[in-house]
């Protein structure tokens, strides 16, 4: 294996726990596996990212095929630690590990999707159906129920008959946005997973 | 966390409370291997179960669940008792010697001011004595018996090793072993980093055990040093991040308060924020209040907050009481909500009491859910047999399911536990039709300004005057986005001391907070980030990682708030005079001139130490409080209180008082209580947490981790195992009053039977991960069991300590 790079060693050994079993199991990462790997790798289009999942938030190499012309449509195949990362230096938890299953998980939603009162079953919609829906909602909601003064005439201005809760492992900019909308509504009933 | 991860390296001792590092955070832990193997660091782990992290220690000490206070209240009795102490730091850097008023009082568990009846306490006695000039008195002899320090040597010295004993069932020997090698780090040159998880935060007293362990480290001047700090290892990627940017119920971003119904006077409003320094010569950081909320507001309205109009002020909702997570959903279940959006969260499976929860959604009108994965929440109206029977065709609410981008996806910038923001890239576009978060708030946003200027409707002004800025309104670009909550001028900025000279011109982005004003020249959506997107770009895509030092503080990867400083209060780890207490690992000095060193210095660049202001400048003290004030709902001090759902039914330390059994300023709904249960019927101490191959109920979804954890499990220790005729693998139900799950056990030697007052008490637990969605096996939503309520500040469900039954199935 002396004639492997360092990247090459974490990408099939120690950094994935497939890496690990595999070698559990006898089947020792041998050169030629090695030369499929960089071959693969050394085409691919590398991104730099962080793991979702945990906050000592790892950082990560994303390999995905396509190379980012406007025509090409890029898929993602394999994830592994970003050596450089002060933090984590190349290593991933058995959780960073799976990411490339999480990124193509059967279970990833792909539709807009709408359940009717009463009914066992989804039903799929297009984008605009569903966020007009929700803004008819949200506005006969507000509009019904908006607090403008309180019993002793003082201006309060919320609306407290609709909540939400905001995700925890999205961007700064997608939580900023959120708060900026949510708030400016008047919705009191706010919280993210810090409150868990 | 006050300091990062990296950091940990520095340390000498390292103890683990109220987490498990190995299991939960690995990546992060690997630098309390490298402390160990380094700088011959020890590892103290104190925990109900032998966890992963307790298998690498130097010395684990088992605990009943919930009863951190009365351990490390312990440890400060040890500490004071036996003057293992950093005198200098305590005398200087905290309240030690402020002088408390006469009229406060603490007697059987109640502070002075209670008020049974409204579960509430009057503060007003929970204050120093401010003479007339507005300042605190002190006494920095520390003879004044009304001192800080000799209230709360009184205090805690009710925490005898044999009350621990009685209380958490800590063996008296491996507990004063604990003192003694916590103690060590009372020099200048010794340092202990405290890391600590949902372990303390999920308890009806959880900011109080936050906030003991706080007082243990400024007893020994490990705050602000490297190797030391309060390191608070969160859960999500970014849940930092949106705790900074205020997602919470009462806040706005860069923890500003929104106003209460009494504040209808912004002047007022103001006024309150804006604290003034309690001693002579203390920055009082907030005193900048007014910059701050200013510069949110022009972010958020833009040209429409004036002066005039207050910035906007009208436009804020104003709080009448809390309306966080379980105050909300209590509501629901009242039938008092109509419609709620879940963005990338599961709240039937993260929130207390699913059958609760359950009753609750199925009372709204309408649920929004927004997510890449297939949630429970998602499907709650769904039958999926004996893990979630319901019937649908009695559930009347609406539901509409949003497919989202994830990580791999989109471009923007996290917040790590160490504060550092670290922007991403896009790899990929999303799967199917599926959208960012941003695109979808926006379009929804647009949607309703549409409907608004048509319609009309209640109280359109906020809306229609949002700032909406970005080239494409229904698709503002992160980097748009973070720009806003960064900072820019407004105006040509122009020096107050040279008005000729051009600070920054209109329209650039601001370096740092100190540039904000209040006068409405200035934007900044969240001015703690103020800087990470600066007039050179953006700070938190670098990639640099060296480490000149070789301390750990790589000052060019990313940007850490605030100001790129990666310690936090570190002008407390020099003396008075600016020397660093411990050369090998200084973060800051006084050169003479200025501060300088390998952090950016938590302190005025230019103050000479001479003139005295203390390191913790965001206090109104200019030091740090052993006495919260009236900053805690529950008093001053941290006092031990019982889980609301306790094996023993009394208060050990405060026996004849059933009032301070437990909490005894947390809110519970009526509901709530009366589906507590008592240790008659549930005998078991139940603690849930999470496994290193699992994320909450995301990774059921993953297949790699569904394959290495696939079925759902609690573990029991052998004790408990024999005394109900259970053998490994075999399945067994578990119950609390509130509900039943069903899982194989792990019949563990790792759990021990402890024994408490007299009483044999066993703890069950409980990993969180499984659920009727995903692709691991079915299982039983574990928080069928939990109590519904929470910390008495934070209101943080009490997950981690309550009642439970196990029997063979
Ligand atoms: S790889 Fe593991 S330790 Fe690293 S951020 Fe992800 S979950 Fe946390």
């Amino acid at each position: 294996m002396s004639d492997m790079t360092r990247r090459q060693f974490l990408a099939i050994t120690g950094s994935t726990l497939a890496g690990s079993s595999l070698a559990l199991l006898g089947f020792s990462p041998g050169q030629a596996l090695a030369e499929v790997r960089q071959f693969k790798l050394s085409r691919a289009t590398e991104t730099r990212n962080t793991c979702p999942y945990c906050s000592v938030s790892c950082g990560l190499l994303m390999y995905s095929l396509g190379d980012k012309a406007k025509n090409a449509t890029q898929s993602i195949f394999h994830i592994e630690g970003d050596p450089d990362h002060p933090v984590n230096r190349g290593t991933l938890c058995p959780k960073g590990a799976g990411l490339i299953d999480f990124v193509h998980s059967p279970n990833r939603l792909k539709y807009p999707e709408y359940r009717a009162p009463g009914s066992d079953r989804w039903q799929r919609i297009s984008w605009d159906e569903a966020m007009e829906r929700v803004a008819r909602l949200m506005k006969q909601d507000r509009d019904a129920n908006f607090i403008a003064k309180n019993a002793d005439g003082q201006t309060v201005n919320r609306w407290l008959t609709t909540g939400m809760l905001a995700a925890s492992a999205s961007s700064n900019e997608a939580g900023y946005i959120t708060h900026k909308v949510i708030r400016s509504l008047g919705v009191l009933a706010f919280d993210n997973q810090a409150r868990v | 966390m006050t300091n990062h991860w990296v950091d940990i390296k520095n340390a000498d001792l390292v103890l683990i409370m109220g987490g498990n590092a190995a299991e939960a955070h690995p990546c992060g832990f690997k630098w309390v291997t490298e402390a160990k193997a380094h700088n011959k660091a020890r590892l103290i782990v104190v925990d109900p179960r032998f966890t992963r992290s307790a298998s690498v220690a130097d010395v684990y000490a088992p605990i009943r669940a919930g009863t951190d206070i009365a351990f490390l209240g312990g440890v400060i009795s040890y500490l004071l008792a036996n003057d293992k102490i950093q005198r200098d730091y305590v005398i200087n850097y905290t309240d030690a010697s402020f002088i408390v008023r006469e009229d406060f009082a603490f007697n059987e568990g109640l502070y002075s001011g209670y008020n049974a009846e409204k579960r509430a306490y009057d503060k007003t006695s929970w204050e120093y004595e401010i003479g007339a000039d507005g300042f605190a008195h002190t006494d920095p002899t520390l003879a004044h018996p009304r001192c800080v320090i000799n209230l709360m040597k009184q205090h805690y010295s009710r925490y005898t090793p044999e009350m621990v004993e009685r209380v958490c069932g800590t063996p008296k020997e491996k507990f004063q072993q604990i003192c003694q090698m916590i103690s060590s780090t009372s020099t200048t040159t010794r340092a202990m980093t405290i890391m600590y998880a949902l372990g303390w935060t999920q308890h009806s007293v959880g900011s109080q055990m936050i906030r003991c362990a706080a007082m243990v480290q400024l007893l020994l001047g490990n705050i602000g040093v490297s190797g030391g700090g309060m390191n608070a290892l969160r859960g999500h990627s970014n849940i930092q991040g949106l705790t900074d940017l205020g997602l919470l119920s009462n806040s706005l971003p860069g923890y500003i308060t929104l106003p209460f119904d009494r504040e209808q006077d912004y002047e007022k409003y103001v006024a309150v924020r804006s604290q003034k320094p309690l001693r002579p010569n203390q920055m009082s950081y907030w005193q900048n209040f007014q910059k701050f909320f200013v510069s949110l507001q022009k972010a958020w309205w833009g040209d429409a907050a004036t002066a005039e109009n207050h910035w906007g002020f009208d436009y804020l909702p104003k709080i009448d009481k809390l309306y966080d997570m379980l105050q909300v959903f209590d509501l629901m279940d009242q039938g008092k909500m109509n419609g709620y959006l879940a963005q990338g969260f599961n709240p039937l499976a993260a929130a207390p009491n699913k059958a609760k929860m359950t009753a609750a959604l199925s009372k709204l009108k309408y649920l929004v859910v927004m997510d890449p994965l297939v949630t429970e929440t998602s499907e709650f109206w769904r039958n999926f047999g004996v893990h979630h029977d319901v019937d649908s065709s009695k559930i009347q609410t609406e539901v509409i399911r949003l497919p989202v981008s994830c990580f791999a996806e989109e471009d923007g910038a996290l917040v790590n536990s160490g504060r550092w923001l670290q922007w991403h890239w896009k790899g990929a576009e999303p799967p199917g039709e599926a959208r960012t978060d941003i695109e979808i708030m926006a379009e929804l946003y647009t949607r309703l300004r549409k409907l608004y200027q048509l319609e009309g409707g209640a109280y359109p002004d906020p809306i229609l005057n949002l700032s909406w800025r970005y080239i494409h309104p229904n698709k503002p670009t992160p980097e748009e986005l973070a720009k806003e909550y960064c900072g820019q001028a407004l105006t040509d900025l122009l020096d107050p001391k040279d008005p000729t000279k051009v600070l920054r011109k209109r329209g650039e982005q601001l370096a740092g907070f100190g540039e904000l004003r209040d006068d409405g020249t200035t934007l900044s959506g969240c001015w703690i980030f103020c800087g990470a997107w600066g007039p050179n770009g953006n700070l938190m895509a670098r990639r640099d990682n060296a480490d000149p030092t070789g301390i750990g503080q790589t000052l060019n990867w990313a940007w850490s708030w605030p100001a790129n400083r990666r310690v936090l209060y570190n002008r407390a780890s020099c003396d008075t005079n600016g020397k660093p207490f411990n050369p090998e690992r200084m973060l800051v000095a006084w050169n003479g001139k200025q501060w300088i060193g390998s952090d950016t210095p938590d302190y005025k660049v230019d103050d000479d130490p001479s003139l005295g202001v203390g390191p913790f400048i965001m206090n109104q003290e200019g030091v740090a409080r052993f006495f919260a004030r009236g900053n805690m709902v529950e008093g001053p001090f941290p006092e031990h209180y019982e889980p609301f759902e306790s094996p023993l039914g009394y208060n050990p330390l405060s026996r004849n008082e059933p009032r301070a059994v437990s909490n005894p300023a947390a809110r519970i709904f009526k509901a709530d209580r009366d589906a507590l249960g008592s240790a008659a019927q549930f005998p078991h101490v139940a603690t849930t947490y999470r496994l290193t191959e699992h994320f909450h109920y995301w990774t059921k979804h993953v297949r790699l981790n569904a394959i290495t954890q696939p079925e759902q499990f609690v573990e029991i220790g052998t004790a408990l195992a024999d005394q109900i005729g259970v053998a490994a693998g075999d399945r067994v139900r578990v119950s609390s009053n509130r509900g039943h799950i069903e899982a194989v056990a792990v019949v563990t030697k790792r759990i021990r039977a402890l024994n408490i007052d007299g009483k044999t008490v066993h703890t069950v637990g409980i990993p969180i991960h499984w659920g009727f969605t995903g692709l691991a096996r079915p299982g039983y939503i574990a928080n069928t069991l939990t109590p519904f309520v929470g910390d008495g500040n934070s209101q943080t469900p009490e997950f981690k300590a309550f009642l439970v039954k196990v029997e063979k199935v």
